[in-house]
């Protein structure tokens, strides 16, 4: 069913345009009254949404172990190679022993990361994370590479879901105390 | 005493008018962006703060809110910002044309009253006017066309082609409401020359006569008319075909830096403030109370100084207008300002000039 729209003509106010004139003046006026949309930076931070795609940080297990393991995978598919590792050795007297590798050197450079978040894709120990983090300063080039030791403190602790390393210590321990079932 | 008397009224008086009138464009410059910015739902200017007044506990924070240090921070910039001169401009006509269009608006406003003062010796009011001349209103008009030579020079010395048509556009339309402009103040001429009156261009006695009822209940198409023509006059919108900042990047104040940018900007503001001072000594009755009320001013500085500040409230109102209607209505196209100016304007306001004058002959005594 169509609607014929009617189109009335104007009127001798209407054709002076003063009356809605008028009308918008109306509505300008009303908007002064209304809720700024101002956010007022430092004082105000924006709603990060989830899965925003911050800084790069590193994460700790909840029971403390740091869960790099310096495969350095991320560093291989980083597209800026912003991602230095240096591998290093947990020495078997340690009590994660049977991890065996940990990161010596691990640096980040700020100023090279695009924030793509495919280290955090690629990480098979869950343990890159993109947090967060939007601004990022400094006053010189140094400081804006993030070391191992800023890393794990940005990154904090993450709830694992697998602890699969832990789950390995078992069933070594179990294989080493003879057979069972298999 | 009278070298004294000398100096205080041809050198000072006219320094303090000057500094009071670029105080007010430069805090109109800060009206408008938050007033602009009130409308457009955001906050304005509201970090600048001086670092005396941040001390001051209550104070000062509500100043920074309101941006009370901000037209002294752009002063700032506009002074210590690399002043450019192109190597492809015209450089005499260049570097006057800012000062043309300042010159003008603030020529105008040598011959406005902006309030009254008593003299002690007989209780006479007297206007508080830096010329007292018996020609205002033609001063004022002939000023006022002088304005187009800064837009004018401007748009051709830049050598561009955004600046040029800027400068094009800007005088057709200044020309073309300047016609309407003065046939709409022909009944206010008629009026103020009633039979007794002696200099009927005055300004000082036409304001005097609105003593009872402003003239824009009187004369409210003329009103009307000398309004618009007044926002196409000082290229503001919805007219501001000249600067229109969308279409011709920057208009005729593309190719112009630091200061000699910001005596354009403060050029247009100053013209928007004289003009609508002009508007209220006109049709609003300059410093009278209100329309039928008696004036409350006592005759002292105190009623000196209320019917100053009483003017100054109903110019500010007017300039808050301006910025008001900047942001209601959309920028009118070159060709519909044209028609508007030939077409619509100047034939209404010879018709109501025929219509007033018929009103005279038939009503003298009004």
């Amino acid at each position: 069913m169509a609607k014929v729209l009617e189109r009335k003509p104007l009127t001798f106010w209407e054709r002076t345009y003063l009356p809605q004139i008028i009308g918008g003046l109306r509505i300008t006026f009303m908007n002064m009254f209304r809720r700024k949309e101002t956010l007022e930076y430092p004082e105000q931070r924006p709603q990060i949404p989830r899965g925003y795609r911050g800084a790069p940080v590193l994460v700790k297990d909840p029971n403390g172990r740091e869960k790099c393991v310096s495969c350095q995978l991320c560093e291989f598919v980083c597209p800026p190679k912003a991602i230095r590792i240096t591998p290093g050795e947990i020495p078997y007297t340690a009590p994660t022993a049977h991890v065996e590798k940990a990161p010596k050197e691990f640096e980040i450079n700020m100023l090279r990361c695009i924030y793509c978040g495919l280290c955090e894709e690629v990480c098979p120990e869950e343990a890159i994370f993109l947090q967060d983090i939007y601004s990022i300063t400094g006053t010189s080039r140094e400081q804006l590479v993030h070391n191992k030791a800023k890393l794990y403190e940005l990154g904090g602790t993450r709830p694992d879901n697998y602890y699969k390393w832990d789950k390995k210590l078992t069933a070594e321990k179990g294989h080493a105390e003879g057979g069972g079932h298999h | 005493m009278d070298i004294l008397l000398f100096i205080l009224r041809y050198l000072v008086s006219p320094l303090i008018v000057i500094s009071v009138l670029m105080g007010m464009c430069a805090y109109a410059v800060l009206a408008e962006r938050k007033i602009s910015s009130w409308i457009q739902n955001r906050v304005g200017p509201n970090r600048t703060q001086l670092p005396i007044l941040a001390y001051i506990p209550v104070a000062g924070n509500i100043l920074q809110r309101i941006g009370f240090s901000q037209p002294m921070a752009d002063g700032l910039k506009f002074l210590f910002k690399e002043d450019v001169l192109p190597g492809h401009v015209k450089k005499f006509y260049y570097v006057l044309a800012p000062c043309l269009s300042l010159m003008t608006a603030l020529l105008t406003c040598t011959v406005l009253p902006f309030g009254l003062w008593w003299s002690k010796a007989d209780g006479l009011e007297h206007p508080l006017v830096l010329a007292d001349v018996d020609i205002g209103l033609l001063f004022i008009l002939a000023v006022s066309s002088l304005g187009v030579y800064g837009l004018v020079l401007a748009g051709w010395s830049s050598n561009s082609k955004y600046p040029f048509l800027g400068g094009i556009r800007a005088s057709a339309q200044l020309i073309s409401y300047e016609l309407a402009m003065g046939v709409a103040l022909l009944p206010v001429f008629l009026w103020s020359s009633r039979p007794g009156v002696v200099s009927p261009l005055n300004l000082y006695s036409i304001v005097q006569a609105q003593n009872n009822l402003w003239l824009i209940i009187w004369q409210p198409i003329s009103a009307l008319i000398f309004l618009i023509c007044l926002f196409a006059e000082t290229n503001r919108l919805p007219f501001d075909m000249a600067e229109s900042e969308t279409d011709l990047v920057g208009g005729f104040h593309t190719e112009y830096g630091s200061f000699k940018f910001g005596f354009f900007f403060i050029a247009e503001y100053a013209h928007m403030i004289v003009g609508s001072a002009v508007f209220v000594t006109l049709f609003l009755g300059g410093w009278n109370f209100l329309p039928g009320f008696a004036d409350p001013w006592p005759h002292n500085l105190l009623g000196s100084l209320l019917t100053l500040v009483w003017f100054l409230a109903k110019v500010v109102f007017f300039v808050c207008f301006f910025i008001w209607i900047r942001w209601t209505l959309p920028r009118f196209r070159y060709d519909q300002v044209m028609k508007l100016g030939w077409n619509v304007l100047l034939p209404l306001s010879v018709a109501n000039f025929i219509a007033y004058l018929v009103f005279f002959a038939l009503f003298p005594k009004v």
